[in-house]
This record gives C-alpha cells, structure tokens and sequence, in this order.
C-alpha cells in the first residue's frame, strides 16, 4: 500500500491519509446543500431527510405524472359516455376515492391537486427569493433612510398573519375570483408578499456582518465595481441559511395556498383542482358522516408538507452543530483507533471525527455558532 | 453539600429581585419608550396596506352591492358614502375617524364596526385562550419529553408528532376531529359555541362578557358550563395543537441547548439530580427564547382562528372575517384585519419588554 516506488518515498499509513481526505476537495455534486448534508447526517436524522426526500420526491412525480395517473379530468363531471358521474358517491371500482358534492372524481382532483399546489410553490417561492434577496442585499449594502424604512415595512408585514396578508393580496390580485392561470399567480403573488420579508430579513442580516470582512473591503480597493461586489463577494456569501427557509417557506406556501382555498379565496374548481377548495367543500359532508370528500385531500396537503418540513427541519438541524445527532461514543472510538500507526488497520472512509470536520468547515454552520471563537470550538483552520 | 445549596438558595432569589429593581433604570425605560413609539409606524404602515389593497378593486359599495343594484341607484350610493373622492382624501377621512375609534359602518347589515369587534372578539379571544392552554401543556410536555430523550426514539416520536401538528391544515385537523368525536361517536357536538338552550339562559344576564365560560360561571349553572365546555373542546383542541407543534420545536431546541450548557455539567458533577437539572437549571434560561417566540406565535393563533371558527362555526371574529369577505363587505373586514394589526403589535411589544426585563442583553 504505502511501500516505496521508483518515484515515490512512501511511508506506512500514507494511505491513510487519503482516507482521511481533508485535503480532496469534494466533487461540485457534493457541494449542493441538500446532497451535503445527507453526507453529514446519521442515525435518524438521516431517516428524517431520507424520508422527507422521498414524499417530496412521490409529489414532484404525481405533478409531473398528474394527465396519466388521473383516469379524469379535475373539472370533469360526466364520464366518456356523457352520464353524469354520480354526486357523494361512496368510493366504488368506478370512483376508487368516491366523488364530491358536485359530482367531481375525490382521485383525480387530489392528483391534480398535486400540480397545483407545486407550481404554486415554484411560483410563490422564486418570485420571493428574487425580491427578498434583492432588497436585502441593496439595503443591507447601501444602508441610509432606504434600509430603515425597509426594515420597518418588511418587521410591520412579517408580524402580521400571513394568512391575512394573502387573503387582502389575493383580493387586490384578482377581486377574489380567480381564472386558470391567473388564480394560480394570484396565489403564488399573494404567498410572495408574504414571504418577501423572511428573505429579505435574512440576506439584509448577512450582508451587514459580511459587509466590514477584510476580502469586501479588498475588492474595493482593487476597484470593483458595487454591482461586482453585490453580485459576487456579497450574494455568494450570504445565502448560506436560504436552503433552510427555502423549504420551510415552501410547506407554508401550501398551507397558505389551502387556506386561501379554504375561505374561497383560492382558484375555481373549473381553473385547477386544489386541495382547500375541496376541504371547503366537504365541511358540510362531514356532518353528514361523508368522509372521503375531505380525508383524500386533506392527507394530501399533510404528507406533502410533511415531507417539505421533515427536509427543511433536517436541514436545519445539520446546520446547527447543537442540534446535529452525533454518532455514538462506541463508533467514535473506533475512528481513534483508525488513527493509530498500525498500518495493518484499514481507515474507515466514513470516519466521524472527519465529518466533524468537515461541517464546522461547512459554511452552513449556524449563526450562534459564529459567535462562539473557533479556538473553543476546537477547529483549526489550516487554509 | 446540597444542604448548603438548598440554604443558599431563599438568599439569592430574594437578593435577585432588588438588584434587578437596580438595574431598571433610565436606560430600561428610555428602552421601553423607543419600543413603544415602534407601534405607531408599525400599525400605520398595516393600515395603509390595508386600505389601499382593499381600494384597489374599486369601492366597496359596487363590490358589495354589484349586482343587486341598478347603475344609477348604485352611482347615488357611492356618491352618498363619498367613495367617489380621491382615495387621498377618503384616506384621510379614515385615519381621522380611525382617531377618534370610528371604523365605519358594515355594508351589508348596516352596524358599527366597532359594536362587531367586540361582540365578536370576545369568542375569539376565548378561543384563543382555550387554544393556548392546550397549546402550553402539550408543548412543553412533550418539547421537555423530547429534549430529555434527545436522539432516542422518544424524542423522534415526539418530532414527528410536532411536525404533523404543524403540517395538517387546522381545518383538516378540525374535520378529522369533527368526523370521529361528534359523527363516529357522537361525543362531543361539531359546531357552534352553545346549545340553543344555553344561548336562551345567557340572554337572562345583566352583563354578558362574552365569554361564554365565564358567563356560565356568572349564571351558575353546571349544566350550561359543561355543554359550554363540550362544544369548546374540538376547537380549542384544533387551534391549539397546531400551536403546540411550534411549542414542541421550541422547547426541545432551547432546552437542550441549555442543557449542553457548562453550568449543568457542573450541577450534574456537584449531584444535582437529572430531575431537579432539567426542572431549574435547564428550563428556567431556556425560558427567554421560549417566551420571546411564544409571543410571536400570536399571529399564528389569530390566523388559525379565522380558519377554526370557519370550520367549527365558533361566531367569533375569524367566522365574522369569513362572512364579511365572502360578501364583499370590505369595510367590516378593513376593520377586523386592523383590529389584528394592532393586537399582533400590541403583542409583540408585551413580549419585547418582557424578554428585555428577562435578559438585559436585549437592551443594548
């Protein structure tokens, strides 16, 4: 293994320390957030990302799947032979989920449903990361009268309920009636509003403690221009929570989006199938002891944010070295005893105390842990 | 050793108290002041949103009474309101009127605003308090449960149950509890605050609060106070394990994060008990952070209400917001959502001082 070549002077245990790999860097793929920390993350923590990947995963297929797996339509009413499908009908071979009130498939509409609420996400969830981040990073730079007055409006619009926000947006947006598309906007605009500030907050607080680093500083002085140093040193730097509320603003866009539903502020039925409507709908079947017209739907909305927040909240942990899982003292043990100069031993690649390693390297160490000086947590820095 | 600990212990809380009195000095107050003053342009900049994204679709008088009017007779009633003047002005109308505690008169069943806030609020508010009792006991049951356990099965088990409380819409969450306490089992009933029979016995009081628990207590009657109860527990249960999904998270996060905290170690070598560690001198720090986002929860509440009461047809402001919407009646909605405004500042200002008292760091 490490015995000496014609070119090489190999000492034992060089291997090792390949193994070890602190100096490999670390492929591009393996770079992307979520993919990192599924390396970092153990134990149940693991299970939890694992999991919510896969029900996000199930959802983004239906979505994209929806026209095939769906035998009708989410506005249909009458089947191919132009019979009515019957109204509240109990689940059958015919209806496998049963129909609603008015006569719609509860399958097809909770598979449709699927599509809806994940362009909504995209919608909602693109338009405010651009926003938010925009003015997060002009006023945070620029500070002056500009980032006051921002931060006061965007604190006067985070403290209110969202869900309120959305409606009076969703009322401005469309006079509360919604067409195909534009009730899908009108949705996602309404959700954008109100997460504008949740971006808008957290870039505006990075840019501020990035902005006196010595490397900003440099780049000004070799002449870079402010858009050069906005786009480049600054936004590169400062996304390093926005996985994070990423996903956890994307399983609140659904809830928002249902609950517009819900209050009948949402998209027409004949627009796209959603899930709120359909809730609004089966409150009085409910009543009346019929359970299909809201239990499909409403498990909808449940696993899909479920799977959303188990990520986001895994995330989370990963990123803050208190709430990460830590292997257990037996397994961390043996990584010691990988150390030693016993060269007959086998590095483990796995090795917890590199990982350990790695993550307080990670950028995405939480923003308490900075506080903490980096002698007290044990890291050495030794680029 | 825990003798002394135990001795030691009356001392220093009652020597607690005065040094704080100390330290609540000018720079407490000057403090509070700055953070008061934050209200105004707080709720100002709300009710301007408001105002003007309600204007935006055109008068409230077309919207509510659009098509049940003919042109010309709906032309002599906006321009009888004065909706046909400049927003500008009609804006400052409102912010006068606001003033003096004027919000109008609702379009479709013609009523002060005003009277509707608080005939309404206190459902909402009795609602709300049943939900953040439910809330604070599963929450720091569990969140404590949890932080114990951290990263065993109870602690996972714990997690996902915070999490599906957070992920299940209340209204579906209100539906599966209507489906299997009141239509499966018949146990409890599905919607409304009373029986008629109640509501016949609370219009013989006085003074009603409102309060329909409180009301029973005044009537003195057992049997109103327990139908009043069993028509509470659905909703209050809804509404409040949605907030305890947040509550859970919380605790778990702040406690355990105490708990690595050297000064436990130190307890713990000095044989301090797991119980007592977790009971005092992991809770009580892990209490700032904990009251800090409790506080902000209260936006979460009132808009899980407006959902809740939709579902369980509790007539309280969120079922009236509904209505009110659905008929287009903006005026009466303007009025509820800038009611909200200004509990969810008012709110955020108790929980600001109170965490500044707490921990003098805040303070600056």
């Amino acid at each position: 293994m490490s015995e000496s070549t014609e070119n090489r002077v190999g000492v034992p245990g060089d291997a090792r320390l390949e193994g070890l790999r602190i100096a490999k860097p670390d492929s591009r793929l393996s770079k992307l957030p979520v993919i990192r920390d599924l390396k970092v993350a153990v134990g149940w923590q693991k299970a939890m990302l694992i999991t919510g990947l896969v029900i996000t995963g199930f959802f983004l297929l239906v979505a994209i799947f929806a026209p095939w797996i769906a035998p009708y339509g989410y506005a249909q009413i009458k089947g191919e032979d132009g019979v009515p499908f019957p109204a509240q009908a109990a689940p059958s071979t015919e209806h496998i989920w049963g129909t609603t009130v008015g006569g719609f498939d509860v399958f097809s509409r909770t598979v449709w449903g699927a599509r809806t609420a994940v362009i909504a996400i995209v919608v909602a969830v693109l338009l405010s990361i651009f926003a938010g981040v925009f003015l997060g990073l002009v006023s945070g730079w620029f500070g002056g009268w500009f980032d006051r007055v921002c931060v006061v409006i965007a604190d006067a619009i985070y403290s209110f309920p969202s869900l309120l926000l959305a409606i009076l947006m969703a009322i401005m947006i469309s006079g509360g009636q919604s067409s195909l598309w534009g009730g899908i906007l009108a949705s996602g605009i309404s959700i954008t509003v109100v997460y504008i500030p949740q971006y808008f907050r957290t870039i505006r607080a990075e840019v501020i403690r990035i902005k006196s680093d010595a490397y900003i500083e440099s780049a000004k002085v070799v002449g870079a221009s402010t858009p050069r140093i906005l786009g480049r040193h600054l936004l590169r730097n400062s996304t390093r929570t926005l996985p994070v509320i990423l996903t956890l603003n994307s399983s609140e866009a659904i809830l928002t989006l249902a609950g517009l539903g819900f209050l009948g502020f949402g998209i027409e039925p004949t627009a796209a199938a959603e899930w709120g409507y359909d809730l609004n709908r089966s409150v009085a079947d409910v009543t009346a002891g019929i359970w299909w017209t809201a239990v499909f739907p409403g498990m909808a909305i449940v696993l899909i944010v479920l799977g959303i927040t188990l990520i986001g909240e895994s995330l989370n942990d990963l990123a803050d070295p208190r709430l990460r899982a830590r292997k257990s003292a037996g397994e961390v043990v043996g990584s010691i005893e990988d150390t030693s100069v016993d060269p007959t031993e086998r590095p483990n690649n796995d090795n917890p105390v590199v990982e350990e390693y790695m993550a307080t390297q990670d950028p995405e160490v939480a923003v308490l842990a900075r506080t903490i000086p980096d002698e007290s947590r044990g890291v050495i820095k030794d680029d | 050793m825990s003798q002394a600990a135990t001795a030691e212990e009356p001392a220093v809380s009652q020597a607690a108290p005065k040094a704080h009195r100390n330290r609540l000095s000018a720079g407490f107050f000057k403090f509070v002041l700055g953070r008061f003053l934050l209200i105004i342009p707080t709720v100002f900049i709300l009710v301007t949103i408001v105002f003007f994204v309600m204007r935006a679709t055109g008068d409230p008088i077309s919207a509510a009474m659009g098509g049940r009017l003919t042109p010309e007779e709906l032309q002599r009633r906006i321009h009888a309101a004065g909706y046909d003047r400049p927003l500008v002005v009609q804006y400052g109308e409102y912010l006068g009127g606001l003033l003096h505690g004027d919000l109008g008169t609702t379009l479709t069943d013609n009523q002060p605003v005003i009277q509707i806030l608080v005939r309404y609020g206190a459902a909402t508010l009795e609602l709300a308090i049943l939900a953040l009792v439910v809330a604070l006991i599963v929450g720091i049951g569990l969140g404590r449960v949890a932080a114990r356990h951290r990263d065993h099965a109870t602690d996972a088990g714990v997690r996902l149950f915070a999490i599906l409380c957070y992920a299940t819409p209340v209204f579906f969450l209100g539906l599966v509890l209507k489906l299997v306490f009141s239509v499966a089992l018949g146990w409890l009933p599905s919607s409304g605050r009373s029986s008629l029979a109640s509501e016949m016995q609370f219009s013989r009081l006085v003074s009603p609060t409102g309060l329909y628990i409180v009301d029973a207590l005044q009537l003195g009657d057992t049997q109103v106070l327990g139908d009043v109860l069993m028509h509470a527990v659905l909703p209050a249960l809804a509404l409040g394990l949605l907030t305890a999904g947040v509550f859970i998270r919380l605790v778990r996060t702040n406690v355990i994060s105490t708990y690595n905290a050297g000064y436990i170690e130190a307890a713990r070598s000095r044989g301090v008990g797991e119980k007592r560690l977790m009971g005092k001198h992991a809770w009580r720090p892990a209490l700032i952070p904990i009251i800090t986002v409790m506080g902000m929860q209260i936006a979460l509440l009132l808009a899980g209400a407006v959902l809740t009461e939709t579902t369980f047809e509790w007539k309280g402001l969120g079922f009236m917001l509904s209505n009110y919407l659905k008929a287009r009646d903006f005026v009466a909605v303007q009025g509820i959502v800038i009611l909200i405004a200004v509990i969810v500042s008012v709110v955020n200002f108790i929980v600001d001082v109170i965490s500044a008292l707490i921990d003098p760091r805040v303070r600056y």
